[in-house]
């Protein structure tokens, strides 16, 4: 997978690098030029070194999906999926993912097609102010995805045995995610029913 | 965050090198504590070297019977592994008690080891800390003391240890092997591996300037039964104020170690004797010496009261 993202990069996107650029550092100690690819699309940024992956979204790419909450890992909020697993995009620099697919919630559906996450939380009021949102729905993608993949939680009975999906699983699973208008209810609601269980 | 150079390192020991070569540089590779610390200018590395290339992040069977964890596993990797699941189940306990799904993501084996303390007063930059400004003094003693160490304190520092991965490694007799910038190589025992406070709290492993850590071996599987107990303020993601690892054999012998309690993984390998006499007899012994606060205190109660539900488990 890596391969492939790397060699994808050289057909880069030239109206985002252009972009880019003009809103990064010239090259010099401080900065280091990287390439990933973001929902799909090839990116190459010259990036000032201190430059989270979560700042390199915002600011150099304008992709604003992705919000910053507590900018420390505590809050979830900045939740993206790198190379298929969900992390905090705060807690990592721009510069670490030379050649990484990237998805963020712009990446999963649209306003007129939505992803069946997206759907389900509109369907299920998972949200209200809606800030903490694209970080639940990455996040609430990703633990049903871990869960099939058969990795364990805290509270799974049985550790040598794969988890069932249930609203203790969901609950743990999300913790990482915190929602200040207390949609949990409804967020665990919405992941139920795309798991493909009656809550 | 303060400016920094960059570079990718290509293999252990010229990171090891470059480390050695580079005043003030650090090696990163989850991030997830470094960073966290360099955006609030408590870590201000001149230069990162970034180790997530290095390929160490294989989990494979030893000679022996036991395994050998690559520096760079991921903590869901580990906590995942179906062998470290059936014969070290200690283990994946202790890490799925850890951190959130995405940090588990991220953070390696290696940074596990090598995450600061979250003393508060560590984290708040306007109060003295004798870990982030050697010589400052402590805030903690006389402060907000609630989260802090109980035993193996000094008058410069009564920060406690916050993970819960090390605890179970101390348990497991687990070896961290390492390589330093003249290319030697060395083992060191958990149990060597993090230090007391003392008087130089700012020292916190028995890391050489330069030395990286390449792997994590544990030796072969000892059976008996794997608990890992968390008491904390919430019901996930939280630190914990007594966390307990025991493994706990059919004639009720076995290993204990404590969380939250001190600088540093706490077992003391004298007091497991006890086990088959109960909780109380181990935990006196395991704590001997103690210095809580008025704040603090209440550990001591909850670390026996948690070992003995530990125990009255590990007969179910």
């Amino acid at each position: 997978m890596m391969a492939t993202a790397a060699a994808s990069v050289v057909a880069a996107n030239s109206s985002a690098t252009t972009h880019a650029q003009t809103t990064s550092p010239v090259q010099d100690h401080a900065s280091t030029p990287v390439s990933f690819t973001v929902n799909g699309t090839p990116r190459e940024l010259l990036v000032d070194n201190r430059t989270t992956l979560l700042d390199a979204l915002r600011e150099n790419l304008h992709l604003t999906g992705t919000k910053k909450g507590c900018d420390h890992g505590q809050c979830g909020a900045c939740t993206v999926m790198v190379d298929g697993r969900r992390i905090n995009s705060c807690l990592t620099l721009a510069v670490m993912h030379e050649g990484d697919e990237i998805i963020t919630i712009e990446g999963l559906g649209t306003p007129e097609h939505l992803h069946p996450m997206q759907a389900a939380f509109v369907k299920h009021d998972g949200f209200q102010c809606g800030y903490c949102t694209p970080g639940q729905i990455c996040s609430s993608i990703a633990v049903i995805e871990e869960i099939k993949a058969g990795i364990p939680s805290h509270v799974t009975a049985d550790i040598t045995q794969n988890a069932e999906v249930t609203d203790l699983e969901i609950r743990e699973r999300m913790s990482g995610n915190i929602c200040r208008c207390g949609a949990y209810p409804n967020i665990v609601a919405a992941i139920n029913e795309i798991a493909g269980r009656q809550a | 965050m303060k400016s920094f150079t960059y570079e990718r390192a290509t293999s252990p020991a010229d990171a090891a090198a470059a480390a050695a070569r580079t005043e003030g540089a650090k090696f990163i590779a989850g991030g997830t504590n470094l960073l966290d610390l360099m955006k609030l200018e408590i870590e201000t590395p001149t230069h990162l070297i970034d180790v997530n290339g290095l390929g160490l992040d294989k989990i494979e069977a030893t000679d022996d019977g036991g395994v050998r964890i690559g520096a760079l596993v991921r903590n869901t990797d580990l906590a995942s592994d179906p062998r470290v699941r059936k014969d070290y189940g200690l283990l994946s306990r202790a890490l799925l008690a850890g951190a959130s799904g995405q940090l588990r993501n991220k953070a390696t084996t290696a940074g596990n080891l090598l995450q600061r303390t979250r003393c508060p007063y560590f984290y708040d930059t306007n109060q003295p800390c004798n870990k982030r400004q050697p010589g400052s003094g402590c805030s903690a003693i006389g402060g907000f003391s609630r989260q802090h160490a109980v035993v193996g304190v000094s008058d410069a520092c009564i920060a406690a240890h916050p993970s819960d991965m090390a605890i179970a490694m101390r348990v497991l007799d687990a070896v961290v092997e390492t390589v330093k910038p003249d290319q030697s190589t060395r083992g060191i025992a958990m149990a060597d591996f993090h230090r007391l406070p003392g008087d130089t709290p700012h020292i916190e492993t028995a890391l050489e300037p330069g030395e990286i850590i390449t792997a994590v071996t544990l030796p072969p599987p000892i059976g008996g039964k794997h608990v890992y107990r968390k008491v904390r303020d919430r019901a996930s993601y939280a630190f914990a104020l007594v966390s307990v690892a025991a493994v706990i054999q059919p004639d009720g012998t076995g290993r204990v170690g404590l969380g939250g309690v001190a600088h540093k993984p706490w077992r003391v390998e004298s007091a497991e004797a006890d086990l088959p006499r109960g909780a109380r007899a181990v935990t006196a012994k395991l704590l001997d010496g103690a210095k809580p606060t008025d704040e603090n205190a209440f550990k001591v109660t909850l670390a026996e009261r948690t070992l003995a539900g530990i125990l009255e488990e590990a007969k179910g």
